[in-house]
């Protein structure tokens, strides 16, 4: 139910979510639930946390890379747990989503995953390559639990499909473009905004949109038109460089967040 | 291992609408592909009952890759192994040297008549990408083959062979740097832009339509080799034994048997160094079911999912995942799963040589390996068809090396 009041709460305030995603295990297993703490306190509302997997292909060079990085440490979708265990024990109101494949979680069994999940406090699942057709035993497991299951709407997601997603979507709904920011920038956040009033003509479910956020203007830009902004990539790209410049990456994070916070607040 | 009651007379009907085999199969993909992949099914179910089209195709695998391919007798060999006679399937014959030919150029006819002026594939060991190279040529379209960048340092002969055809190989750097990782760069290639591009998958692996495409394709092996055998011996084969990597040869030639209850299907792995060795391409040895590329199949992953790598002497075998209706053929118990070591297909790799003068496909080396095994087992007067798959002169360097000689 974290999502949920999330939402609530932004909205009586006026305000959009700044919803960072992180791999679960970087820069370090020991170092990731510090630096979801140094997000929240940079302005971010909600987490995607991500589990790794070998052969992530939905995903960009920068996320996948950031996978393998992870996965070459030796991080189990059971350390992802734990780090969520750990964020817990002075965080109890962020909402975290976990993002990821299916085949760990698949190997794990539905019923463990959703129990550890829960148990871990994890409030929203996102499988991205599981879609509505085949996660109906995934959503029996983790609707009793109180997990959100999280989907994804796209720019080709036909209306009889956006119908289904949203009939079993809870938590929020995310909307993302593949197509990266080409083009006229104007004309796209015009596309956006279409966009995501068609989506809400199906559901009253908040919808976050990722789009290649890479700065202040771009979050505002996205905020004006979304119930949130989720950013990835950029972020991710700077926790790579902890091998070579260490904790000062984290710090980085913390204040790519600031600036965009500030942004979107006086917007 | 307990099998679930099956329908011989329904297995032909699979997939179901969800493109499911039993449990296995779908199309566990992200949403970025779902509108592409809807398209391709649409226009593959229309133009697939398209008698214009079904002419066209049946024109190219005459006229071009040179089908019918025969059913040869190997009697020598037979009369050695002193069990049932073996026939083979002489795919090896075909234009390009493989059956790959056979999906590729069903897949360029469907992106032909879509209007896609782009094609993608992967490749491993690059028989497929030589195929769709060709085919691509042919219809004068833009190629573009993914091979992971191990493959291109171990395959260097089959990447000029796709250059001269005029294709761009881009070598893929990430992950285990062969076949699995070109799939997952030829899909994000056709999610960044599908509206000018068709994927030609070179398998029937991957999301719903193409275990069934694929196999559709190919199934004119199993329909020849049928009418073949029916003139040849008067009757249908006892066994057919076919290798399988990601199982397109084995599933084309299997399908039009699917419901002749006499018929055994043997579908055979790469045991490679053994299976307690770890480093084999057996997926169905172990019991591991999983998600992998698009659909639900055996597979080979660790014990937090981890995709594993794979191995094989002959590249075409070396894949973690498998076919979903092999797993699902598998899981009925319609058809076995052996598997057959690198020694072994070797031995038979030079056995056929030698015994018949044909120089056979690492790949199909294993069919031949597990027919040597079955045939002793079988009666004089009973008929096994093994797969040709392929023709061996694209290995004969990984032969040498192991002979200790290079060139």
């Amino acid at each position: 139910m974290r999502i949920k009041k999330c939402f609530e709460g932004l909205s009586s305030e006026g305000r959009k979510g700044l919803m960072p995603y992180i791999t679960g295990g970087d820069p370090l297993l020991a170092k990731t639930a510090e630096t979801m703490h140094t997000m929240v306190a940079n302005g971010a509302n909600l987490i995607e946390l991500g589990f790794p997997f070998s052969d992530p292909v939905a995903d960009g060079p920068v996320v996948a890379a950031a996978h393998e990085r992870v996965l070459s440490q030796g991080v189990t979708l059971n350390d992802v747990f734990s780090i969520v265990t750990e964020f817990r024990k002075t965080d109890n109101t962020t909402p975290i989503v976990l993002m990821g494949y299916l085949n760990p979680v698949e190997i794990m069994g539905y019923q463990v995953f959703a129990e550890k999940a829960a148990n871990a406090g994890v409030d929203g699942v996102l499988i991205v390559d599981l879609p509505v057709e085949f996660a109906g035993g995934l959503v029996a497991e983790l609707r009793p639990r109180q997990i959100d299951i999280i989907n994804l709407i796209t720019p080709t997601t036909t209306d009889e499909r956006i119908a289904k997603i949203c009939s079993m979507a809870s938590g929020f709904v995310y909307y993302v473009s593949v197509k990266g920011v080409t083009g006229s920038h104007a004309l796209d956040m015009e596309g956006i905004q279409a966009r995501v009033s068609h989506i809400k003509s199906f559901t009253d479910l908040p919808v976050g949109v990722g789009f290649g956020i890479r700065d202040g203007e771009s979050a505002a830009a996205i905020s004006s038109v979304a119930d949130g902004v989720i950013v990835g990539s950029l972020l991710v790209a700077e926790l790579a460089k902890h091998a070579e410049e260490g904790d000062a990456c984290i710090e980085r994070v913390g204040d790519h967040l600031s600036v965009m916070r500030k942004a979107m607040d006086k917007h | 291992m307990k099998h679930t009651p099956f329908d011989f007379q329904k297995l032909k009907d699979l997939p179901d609408e969800n493109g499911l085999f039993g449990q296995f199969g779908g199309r566990y993909v992200a949403e970025t592909l779902m509108a592409v992949l809807q398209e391709l099914e649409d226009t593959y179910k229309k133009l697939w009952n398209d008698p214009v089209f079904q002419a066209d195709f049946d024109r190219d695998l005459a006229h071009f890759v040179g089908r019918p391919s025969p059913l040869y007798h190997a009697e020598r060999w037979s009369k050695e192994l002193g069990g049932a006679q073996i026939y083979l399937k002489r795919e090896d014959l075909n234009h390009t040297g493989a059956h790959k030919i056979n999906h590729a150029i069903g897949q360029a006819l469907l992106a032909k008549h879509m209007g896609k002026k782009r094609i993608i594939a992967e490749t491993g060991a690059g028989q497929h990408g030589v195929a769709t190279a060709t085919v691509a040529a042919r219809l004068g379209l833009e190629c573009i083959v993914y091979m992971g960048a191990k493959d291109v340092k171990r395959q260097s002969l089959n990447v000029y062979r796709m250059k001269l055809l005029g294709a761009t190989v881009v070598p893929v750097e990430s992950g285990s740097r062969t076949l699995k990782d070109a799939i997952n760069a030829a899909l994000q290639d056709w999610v960044t832009r599908p509206e000018d591009t068709f994927y030609i998958l070179g398998t029937v692996c991957g999301p719903h339509p193409y275990p069934e495409m694929v196999r559709n394709f190919q199934s004119i092996i199993g329909r020849e080799a049928r009418r073949q055998c029916l003139e040849m011996t008067s009757k249908l084969p006892d066994a057919l034994v076919a290798c399988v990597g990601g199982g397109s040869n084995a599933m084309g030639l299997f399908y039009d048997f699917l419901h002749d209850e006499s018929v055994k299907m043997y579908g055979v792995e790469a045991g490679g160094l053994g299976i307690e060795s770890g480093e084999h391409a057996a997926r169905m040895a172990g019991e591991r079911q999983g998600v992998f590329q698009g659909q639900r199949s055996y597979l080979m992953c660790d014990d937090d999912g981890q995709i594993t790598e794979s191995y094989s002497v002959s590249a075409g075998l070396d894949y973690p995942g498998v076919g979903p209706e092999h797993s699902h053929l598998r899981s009925v118990g319609r058809a076995e799963y052996p598997y057959i070591t690198d020694d072994e297909a070797l031995a038979a790799f030079r056995k056929l040589t030698l015994m018949e003068g044909i120089m056979p496909a690492l790949e199909s080396s294993h069919a031949l390996a597990y027919a040597e095994q079955l045939a002793p087992t079988m009666e004089k007067n009973q008929v096994i068809i093994v797969n040709l798959s392929g023709r061996g002169d694209k290995d004969i360097h990984t032969v040498a090396e192991i002979d200790g000689l290079t060139f």
